[in-house]
């Protein structure tokens, strides 16, 4: 097992904290091959015998196959690598590979993901204010983003680390780009998964921090987060010096995506681009990202170069939604109404096509890759094995 | 995608009167609107009037049939339409008709429990943009497995309430009990099978009742039971492939998406209907003893991911807000019109008798944004002004982020509304989450910022503390 196995076969009670007791176990499911005929002619004979039955009612079943098109896509999503092991020019235990895609979001019936959506957790090179459900697993290792990011590899089982150099933001500690990739060099040095790097989002120092980041992770593969309209230069330029990866940030403005990523070619390669159209809270604006998103991975599979890269979303933002931390307890506990938040922010956002997910609660981080694993494939379910709802017993009070 | 009815294709069914009496400029201007079904075809009253149009009607009623039919369950004003939806993808135009979200009564509680829990849905709500969240119906559930006892508790249940009712068991006994004692309220029968077809859709003919196409398994097994449905003369059908979550959700996700695809994109008449999902079948798997909560989160996940995987109507059990906010909030979302901008007008707002000495506030004219901020200014019942920037409809942190909320922009919107000659202070409150600009905004406007509160709750707080008045 490697560490992040381990850390993903934590039950999803003991994330929740003390609120809930015991673990709920799989579910098995005989699995038989999928057969969808496609046969036109028997559809249109069951259905003109559907039509001549109608003056005296049918006498039993009227067999009918459900036949579907299938559309046509002549487009495929890039494929994006980040971290390199020893073999790549790197030092991570393994690099992960995002995107590849040939049919929009987990329509299976036509070709399932190419590629797995994976997970970072979101670690800050200062303590932040959190909402409190959220710091209660990270207030020990708050000081200290090293182990930060192993806690978040070890024990919440994170595929990726993104070290937030916010610190660096001028009107917060101002912390120099040689301090700040001095940070990057110890999280590279804790963990040996790939991580990403994170700037503060400040227009004068983004540029200077994320090239002396992208300098120290040389051979690694990072992604650096990120290029806007505003600052793109530097950061393309210290991608393309260092081979790093860049994620191309707009704010839900699909015309800007395509504007930048031109500007991003100029210096890159495909392969290096990850798009981010930004990601609004459940409740606070999640539809904007929700339908960027479909229309992004749509117009790539249709053929649009300047969109067929893999999608990122900050999905730690669902705790911008009030409702999410709000302790009130008409709402009910905060302590899964937080993670449930950022849960339900993040499926949909799968559901649209998003690749790359930036999270922080390690009930949502579990609960999300749960979801992945059930959503990968098409099982078949026979019909006796559909549970009958309409007599299950279910516990007085629930 | 399938070609929905063009204005054009629309235009030539109608009078060609331009008599207006639908309110419009012309017939020209009403198909327009048809065509993007914005407007009731029913407003074309000479259409219905008068015999001579009986073609164009029909013709026209048929042209712009929904691809997934619309069907009403329960009677009067809390009747629920399902369906009617245009499109696969919310951009192609907008989803129409919100997924009706049922919960579910067991037919075995005392008559206590059952008023108590009917109640319970009736009562739940939260207040969302102005709006009133809700449920929209009760599953009552053949738990007792006896036909006697189900159609009583269908009784009650239809004294008890007015809201749409679905009436559930696989037994056609307990359906024709419970049916007889409730037609008038129009169900929705759950279920017909692929054992059970015959019967109740005899029932569902007897009292006109919509009715649920049950087939788990294969697609081609839910086919040959709408096609059979179908032969009988049933036009209302709901079709449910079969409802199974975690190991199972890539299956019921994929055979959703594949009948909605199969009705708006290949224009398939045969699977133009309603769909239905039973998240609350994740309680089958619930072991005696375990946390419900566990259950209970599963449940969220289900129904999140049906709610937006194209279910019409889905079937549930919880009743909590934790459990029930993120799906209303997921369903408010994805069925807003694409197209409105979730804007409200940029201006200067006066709250209470807010004067000269009175602070001043500014935000976004992202509609989530200030009808938050307005309900926490109004809820702390303070004098205060508010500058509502126009940012193109974008909340604080998105606008930061995305350059439409600048120190300039807010200048200019200070200068505009002509904030200074309404106060005798330079003093402007920033939304915490726009402390990265306060600087320059102090340079630019000439005020002095004062960051306030990272969330608009703590607003009435920070009023009341009067810090801001402070140098």
């Amino acid at each position: 097992m490697t560490e992040q196995d381990e850390g993903r076969s934590n039950p999803l009670d003991e994330l929740l904290g003390e609120f809930v007791e015991l673990e709920l176990e799989n579910v098995t499911i005989e699995v038989d091959e999928l057969k969808v005929a496609l046969r036109p002619m028997v559809r249109q004979l069951a259905q003109a015998a559907a039509r001549a039955a109608l003056p005296s009612r049918p006498t039993s079943l009227i067999p009918t196959k459900f036949q579907a098109k299938l559309p046509q896509y002549t487009g495929t999503i890039h494929e994006i690598t980040i971290g390199a092991t020893k073999g790549e020019g790197g030092s991570r235990s393994n690099s992960i590979t995002i995107g590849g895609h040939t049919a929009p979001a987990w329509d299976l019936f036509q070709a399932p993901p190419k590629n797995r959506p994976i997970i970072a957790a979101d670690v800050f090179d200062m303590p932040i204010s959190l909402a409190s459900v959220v710091k209660a697993h990270y207030k020990e290792v708050m000081h200290d983003p090293a182990e930060w990011a192993k806690l978040c590899v070890d024990k919440f089982g994170a595929d990726v680390i993104t070290v937030h150099l916010i610190s660096t933001d001028r009107q917060i500690k101002d912390t120099s780009p040689n301090e700040a990739a001095k940070t990057v060099e110890e999280v590279l040095q804790a963990v040996r998964v790939p991580i990403l790097v994170g700037s503060a989002g400040d227009p004068e120092k983004d540029g200077p921090v994320l090239a002396k980041a992208a300098e120290v992770a040389e051979g690694e593969r990072t992604l650096l987060c990120s290029a806007t309209v505003d600052v793109y230069e530097p950061v393309a330029e210290a991608a393309k010096r260092h081979d790093q990866v860049v994620l191309s940030w707009t704010s839900l403005d699909i015309n800007q995506q395509k504007e930048l990523n031109r500007r991003l070619i100029e210096w890159l390669k495909p392969e290096q681009i990850v798009i981010d159209p930004t990601t609004a809270a459940l409740g606070y604006g999640l539809e904007y990202a929700f339908t960027m998103m479909q229309r992004m991975r749509l117009a790539g599979l249709l053929g649009d170069s300047e969109l067929q890269y893999p999608i990122s979303s900050g999905t730690t933002n669902a705790w911008a939604a009030r409702e999410a931390w709000l302790k009130n307890p008409e709402l009910g506990p905060r302590e899964l109404r937080g993670p449930i938040w950022e849960s339900v922010t993040a499926l949909a956002l799968l559901l649209a096509g998003n690749d790359l997910f930036m999270m922080m609660h390690p009930a949502a981080i579990k609960t999300l890759h749960d979801l992945i694993d059930w959503l990968m494939e098409r099982r078949d379910v026979k019909p006796e094995d559909y549970a009958d709802w309409t007599t299950v017993t279910i516990p007085e009070g629930a | 995608m399938a070609k929905l009815a063009g204005p054009l294709d629309i235009y030539p069914l109608l009078p060609g009167t331009n008599c207006q009496e639908c309110g419009e400029a012309n017939c020209m201007a009403f198909a327009t609107k048809l065509a993007e079904y914005t407007i009731k075809v029913d407003l074309c009253y000479p259409l219905f009037r008068e015999d001579k149009y009986a073609k164009k009607l029909a013709d026209l009623q048929e042209l712009i049939r929904p691809p997934v039919r619309e069907i009403t369950i329960g009677r009067g004003e809390k009747a629920a339409a399902i369906g009617g939806k245009l499109v696969l993808y919310r951009h192609d135009l907008r989803y129409s008709n919100p997924t009706s979200i049922f919960l579910d009564v067991a037919d075995n509680l005392s008559p206590d429990e059952f008023k108590k829990r009917v109640k319970e849905i009736e009562d739940w709500t939260y207040v969302y943009i102005g709006q009133d969240l809700r449920l929209d119906g009760i599953a009552l559930r053949g738990v007792s497995k006896d036909p006697a006892t189900f159609s009583k508790a269908a009784k009650l249940l239809e004294e008890t309430t007015d809201w749409p009712i679905i009436l559930c068991s696989l037994d056609p006994a307990m359906l024709s009990a419970a049916a007889n004692a409730t037609a008038d309220k129009r169900p929705l029968l759950y279920a017909a099978t692929p054992d059970s077809w015959e019967t109740v859709g005899e029932l569902a003919l007897k009292h006109n009742l919509p009715v649920v196409a049950y087939a788990p398994g294969s697609l081609d097994n839910l086919a040959t039971l709408v096609s059979t449905l179908r032969a009988m003369g049933i036009e209302d059908i709901v079709m449910d492939p079969g409802s199974v979550f975690q190991a199972g959700m890539g299956t019921t996700v994929d055979n959703f998406t594949q009948l909605r695809r199969a009705a708006t994109v290949d224009d398939n008449e045969l699977f133009g209907y309603p769909l239905l999902a039973a998240p609350i079948t994740v309680w089958a798997g619930h072991r005696e003893g375990e946390a419900p909560e566990l259950t209970k989160w599963n449940e969220v996940l289900a129904g999140s991911a049906m709610i937006i995987r194209y279910s019409d109507i889905i079937v549930t059990h919880s009743i909590d807000m934790w459990t029930n906010l993120p799906q209303t909030f997921l369903r408010s979302n994805l069925y807003t019109d694409p197209v409105k901008p979730v804007a409200v007008e940029a201006g200067l707002m006066k709250f209470g008798s807010a004067g000269p000495d009175s602070p001043v506030m500014y935000t976004t004219n992202f509609a989530l944004t200030y009808f938050t901020v307005e309900s926490d200014i109004k809820q702390g019942n303070v004098d205060a002004w508010l500058v509502v920037v126009d940012t193109e409809g974008m909340s604080v942190q998105s606008a930061v982020a995305g350059r439409k909320l600048t120190a300039e922009k807010i200048a200019e919107s200070m200068e505009e509304y002509g904030v200074a000659e309404k106060v005798n202070h330079k003093i402007l409150i920033s939304p915490g989450m726009a402390a990265r600009i306060s600087g320059e905004t102090e340079e630019t406007t000439g005020w002095t910022v004062k960051v306030g509160p990272q969330d608009s709750s703590g607003i009435p707080k920070y009023l009341q503390e009067a810090k801001w008045r402070e140098e």
